[in-house]
């Protein structure tokens, strides 16, 4: 809301610079956005002036010179272009010197050789109105020479305030005086309504008849007609204020509505009342596919949800949220109803999100005006229609519905407020506070009995909100800083779980690589560019409803695409080597009402994998091999126990693929991204991906390694040599060794494979390191010939291998 | 024949000393000590001589035989040290060519070495770490966090609602707004008194240079019988001194939040131009007024706490505070980041700078 400083100081002023008083609002919780300068930067050189002669310009048609009295004793010259100056009139003049609202400052200028020493002003050139039809004509009854500022708001300071939606109040100048007066204790006008000169007549005036059809959309609605209305420009001052506030003038009716909406925080609506068939208005739910011409020009199509104004030729108005054109004040307007409603505040919202028409009427509805600031308006909005427009009250005021509900009273216990805020403020204190913001208390045995006024009576309805006002008057900014006493007897600390997931991350990290956060959004077309087949899980996408790109309308089920998308965004910016990871949530639609999330971690390796050096100017290119170092790097550091085989993905190289597990359970994939796929991000040479779902790694994680004796009894080192058929993969021998070999053997693990005509064509010979260890004793070959004889029947018998040489 | 073991030695003597390698060392070594030569045999002979003859020879033959030994060794070592010197003059390496460099250390993202050390901040306060789904019912985003219906941010041009059927309990289905929800399911799970936060990714249909569709919020959480407004000043307090320097001062300002009642922006004595007053107004980080907003919190509004009462929360009796942050407006503030998509782009050069 744009709060020119001027029209708060009809009602409050403040001692404090504009400054301070933006900081004491922004402290008492209404935010200053900025303070902005309207008009003119400083009123300086301008002045009121008298045109005594407007002769012709002797070198152009469209100028005259006139002479100028401006109160500086000597007459000067001024060349004026508008072609409604004349002698006689009192005009505003800006001297050389002074400076325009764009910032150019004015000059003695010739035009077509003749001086002119300052400007005859256009009210557009002082921000005060749009039009440029002319030079502005102001009242004879000022003297030439009073500085203009003193009559007329051409230098405005202006607070643009942020106001919290829990506050419609606060959406009028009134409102905000009111704020200032709790805030900084300055004394408050009383308020622009506290005297209606239109409280004439009984029941409602004659010439129009309002039916209220849906009363729960339309608590109340209030009218008042006038007559003998003559429409025309505003004053300047009028004008000049709602220019500073942010609104455009249009004609003297319209902007008095726009005038007290501002002022009082409530929307009115001007109809001509000649224009409303049959004289009659019926305010009811619309129908489903009703349409009504709104003021913008727009053939809008309405729902039942909706409330409108209707005249006896259908829609006329669309209800609080914007008029129809059909009852518009126009030009030739002389007979004017002033409508002053309210309406049900969800519905207003609902209403202008629909049809997508925020307008200030619907901003300031939507939030549940009290039935109480009608009459309000109609206070203000009737004396300005008599002073502006030269109209007659039709005496009456038409009222249909309820002036709002008795406002609640609310106990404010004092051990309350102390002991919800950590501090102690005295109960005087509490009710000066809520006094000055317009709250009436009364003395209470544990605090006080606070009465709520309409105009709060939305959101204030606990003892809460009343804490609330108090503390932020006067509490929060002087809050001594404590810290809670820890109550639940447990230390702060992560669950075992979020310690291994940082163990994970912090292990990719230190083996080099860079960790990523990537979009959890996903094109739909990532399971197609994964080559997921019909059925496969990657095609359980969460969708979104109102995605705001295509690119971005599903949410990732693998974190592969997220990967891949880094890695192309970086090799397309020259950095082809790349070893990143990400840890983050994946989604797959489910059986359930919410999706299934798992914590994945997710490492991509492409390019060389160590830097190229002159001592090594071809370092090894990433694979699977590379990748698979990393899932037993990070299943190594969780000490989770896992095996790995053979395991096959849509998006994987069918050779270079494998999984690990824990017993059964798959814990996640590695491999080499099949070409296919690679080729749908760009990439042309492997690319290597772990996918590991962190969650079940974590479950299978032993929380509390215990202490296995490894030293007092020393283990014994052999090696075994076998030849085995090709397609037996390395880890069936090495599992079949350690479970022939049962609890001596320690550990066995293959390290060296050869292939080649000394062990025959299909054949593989694998040499594995085997260590055995008993728990207590040191072992002989006695102990340990037996179990190796084991070991090598059993690979002759369940695998065809025989020892070799 | 002591004689001749004279000239034996002589020769020997002059031959070791001559010798130029230990190869050739060696060579004299088997010439004159190995167990063919000349001298060996004469002491193997020697019970052979006459008697008179045989201590005197024996003694020369032995004592020249010592002195040989001797003489080997030290020559050797002599001429080992030698050779060494000209094997690593051989292996002399220009130091100054690159090195051979170690694996790279890894970076954690600038989000996540945030997120972790607020994290390790909270817990130090007492908090745990609590974390929820991220695709949420409408009843935990905001029913239950005292939304009114029109709320504007339940809009469907502000959150992302995902296409699932709407359930009994929960209502429709979205992706969460905030890390609030977790309020609710936490104190669900568990009754007064209750200390957490909860980390996680958030969205909201928003993109420009300060907005993207996802971020990540911090949520806080103390609800117990006597937790105050004071409370939550003196624990963001710590938090400020904690994460932008122990100078740090915490304001409070008063705000508007659907779910705390009273409610509070929190701001941070602008940690750039602190201690250069006669610079603030030119500050580019707090714009001159010393202050730099970082979160909304307040007092958990009572009607938050009535829609779990079933699990141990009285409004009457409990109260606590809660706060949310954003981990990106943390880490920019921090480090001088000026994008906030730099943090999506994830350019390796900008990871490297980070974690």
């Amino acid at each position: 809301m744009q709060l020119p400083l001027s029209w708060l100081h009809d009602y409050i002023r403040p001692e404090i610079d504009v400054r301070q008083l933006a900081d004491r609002l922004a402290m008492t919780g209404t935010e200053v956005d900025r303070i902005t300068h309207h008009g003119v930067p400083a009123a300086d050189g301008f002045v009121v002036g008298k045109v005594l002669t407007a002769e012709p310009h002797p070198d152009a048609d469209r100028l005259r010179v006139c002479s100028v009295e401006v109160g500086d004793g000597e007459p000067r010259t001024i060349v004026c272009g508008a072609p409604n100056v004349a002698a006689g009139q009192t005009v505003a003049v800006a001297c050389p010197g002074a400076v325009m609202p764009d910032g150019t400052k004015l000059g003695k200028a010739k035009l077509r050789g003749v001086v002119s020493l300052g400007m005859i002003l256009a009210e557009d050139e002082l921000g005060l109105g749009a039009g440029h039809r002319g030079i502005m004509i102001l009242d004879d009854a000022l003297a030439a020479g009073t500085p203009l500022g003193d009559v007329l708001p051409i230098s405005e300071e202006v607070l643009e305030l942020e106001i919290t939606p829990n506050r419609p109040d606060c959406l009028g100048v009134y409102g905000v005086a009111r704020e200032v007066h709790a805030a900084t204790g300055a004394p408050l006008a009383p308020a622009p309504w506290s005297e209606d000169p239109g409280a004439i007549g009984e029941g409602a005036p004659a010439g129009i008849e309002v039916v209220v059809e849906s009363p729960e959309l339309c608590p109340r609605f209030t009218g008042r007609v006038f007559e003998g209305v003559t429409i025309g420009d505003s004053p300047l001052w009028l004008k000049g204020r709602l220019m500073a506030a942010g609104q455009r003038p249009i004609n003297n009716v319209v902007d008095i509505t726009n005038y007290v909406m501002l002022l009082t925080g409530h929307p009115l609506h001007a109809f001509d009342l000649d224009r409303i068939a049959g004289g009659r208005l019926v305010v009811r739910a619309a129908g489903d596919g009703e349409t009504m011409a709104t003021l913008d020009g727009q053939e809008r199509i309405l729902d039942a949800g909706m409330c409108l104004i209707a005249d006896g030729d259908g829609p006329t108005s669309l209800a609080g949220v914007m008029g129809g054109q059909r009852s518009e004040v126009e030009q030739d307007t002389t007979r004017v109803l002033l409508e002053v409603a309210t309406w049900d505040g969800p519905s207003i919202h609902r209403t202008a999100s629909r049809l997508g028409l925020r307008s200030e009427a619907s901003a300031r509805f939507e939030k549940g005006l009290a039935p109480e600031g009608c009459m309000e308006a109609q206070a203000v909005a009737t004396r300005l229609m008599l002073e502006l427009t030269g109209a007659r009250l039709v005496p009456g005021t038409l009222d249909v519905g309820s002036a709002g509900v008795q406002a609640p009273v609310i106990r404010l216990r004092d051990a309350r407020v102390s002991g919800l805020l950590g501090t102690e403020i005295p109960r005087a204190r509490s009710a000066e506070i809520l006094t000055a913001l317009g709250f009436i208390c009364s003395e209470a045995q544990d605090g006080l009995d606070v009465s709520v006024p309409h105009w709060r009576r939305g959101e204030v309805t606990r003892e809460a909100d009343l804490i609330e006002e108090v503390a932020r008057i006067d509490g929060v900014d002087a809050l001594p800083a404590t810290l809670p006493l820890n109550r639940t007897g447990l230390p702060g600390r992560l669950a075992h779980a979020q310690r291994l997931r940082r163990r994970a991350e912090d292990t990719l990290a230190g083996l080099g690589l860079l960790e990523i956060v990537g979009w959890s959004f996903a094109a739909p077309d990532l399971p197609d560019r994964l080559l997921a087949p019909v059925g496969d899980p990657l095609r359980d996408l969460v969708v979104l409803e109102n995605p705001m790109s295509a690119e971005q309308s599903v949410l990732r089920s693998s974190m592969a695409g997220s990967l891949l998308d880094a890695a192309a965004f970086n090799r397309d910016r020259g950095q082809p080597d790349l070893a990143i990871f990400e840890s983050g949530a994946v989604y797959r639609r489910g059986g359930g009402a919410l999706p299934e999330e798992h914590h994945a971690l997710g490492a991509l390796l492409t390019g060389a994998v160590r830097t190229a050096t002159w001592a090594e100017p071809d370092p090894p290119r990433a694979d699977v091999f590379a990748v698979k170092g990393l899932a037993e790097a990070v299943l190594g550091a969780l000490r989770v126990p896992f095996t790995v085989r053979a395991g096959e993905r849509p998006f994987l190289h069918p050779g270079r693929a494998g999984e690990m597990l824990s017993g059964e359970v798959v814990l996640g994939v590695f491999g080499e991204l099949h070409p296919a796929a690679a080729a749908n991000w760009g990439f042309e040479e492997p690319v290597a991906l772990l996918l590991l779902d962190l969650g079940k790694a974590i479950a299978a994680a032993p929380e509390v390694p215990a202490y296995a004796d490894l030293t007092t009894f020393p283990g014994m080192r052999q090696d075994l040599a076998v030849i085995v058929s090709e397609d037996v993969p390395a880890a069936q021998v090495a599992e079949l060794v350690r479970r022939t070999g049962g609890e001596l053997v320690a550990h066995a693990e293959v390290f060296d494979v050869y292939r080649g005509e000394q062990v025959g064509e299909g054949r593989t010979s694998l040499a594995l390191h085997l260590e055995f260890r008993a728990a207590d004793r040191t072992l002989t070959d006695d102990d340990v010939a037996p179990v190796r004889e084991r070991i090598v029947a059993a690979i002759r018998d369940e695998l065809g291998g025989e020892l070799r040489g | 024949m002591i004689e001749r073991i004279g000239q034996i030695r002589a020769e020997a003597e002059a031959a070791i000393c001559a010798a130029g390698t230990t190869a050739g060392l060696e060579e004299l070594r088997v010439r004159y000590l190995g167990r063919k030569a000349e001298l060996p045999n004469l002491l193997r002979g020697v019970a052979e001589l006459d008697p008179q003859e045989r201590g005197a020879v024996g003694r020369a033959a032995n004592e020249t035989r010592q002195a040989l030994e001797t003489l080997i060794t030290d020559r050797g070592a002599q001429l080992e040290l030698g050779e060494l010197r000209e094997r690593l003059a051989g292996d002399r390496v220009d130091v100054t060519l690159p090195a051979t460099p170690p694996a790279p250390v890894g970076r954690l993202h600038l989000l996540t070495a945030t997120r972790r050390e607020i994290e390790d901040v909270f817990c130090g306060l007492g908090f745990t770490v609590v974390e929820g789904p991220e695709v949420e019912f409408v009843h935990y985003n905001f029913d239950a966090l005292n939304h009114d219906p029109a709320h504007p941010a339940r809009a469907r041009t502000d959150t992302f609602y995902v296409e699932a059927p709407a359930d009994p309990h929960g209502g429709e289905v979205l992706l969460r707004t905030h890390t609030s929800p977790m309020q609710i399911r936490a104190m669900e799970q568990q009754p007064p008194p209750i200390a957490i936060i909860v980390p996680g990714r958030v969205y909201r249909r928003d993109s420009d240079a300060t907005h993207t569709p996802q971020f990540h919020q911090i949520e806080g959480l103390a609800v117990g019988e006597d937790v105050t407004l004071a409370d939550l000043k003196g624990t963001l307090l710590a938090f400020a001194k904690a994460i932008f320097g122990d100078e740090r001062e915490i304001r409070l300002r008063p705000h508007f939040f659907p779910f705390t009642e009273p409610s509070v922006e929190a701001d941070v004595s602008c940690f750039m131009c602190a201690d250069a007053d006669a610079h603030a107004p030119r500050c580019p980080l707090c714009k001159g007024t010393g202050w730099l907003e970082i979160l909304g919190s307040g007092m958990v509004d009572p009607n938050v706490l009535g829609a779990v009462r079933e699990h141990g929360y009285d409004p009457e009796r409990h109260q606590g505070f809660a706060f949310g942050l954003g981990v990106e407006r943390i880490a920019m503030l921090k480090h001088a980041v000026p994008d906030l998509r730099l943090f999506y782009d994830n350019d390796l050069r900008f990871l490297r700078q980070f974690g």
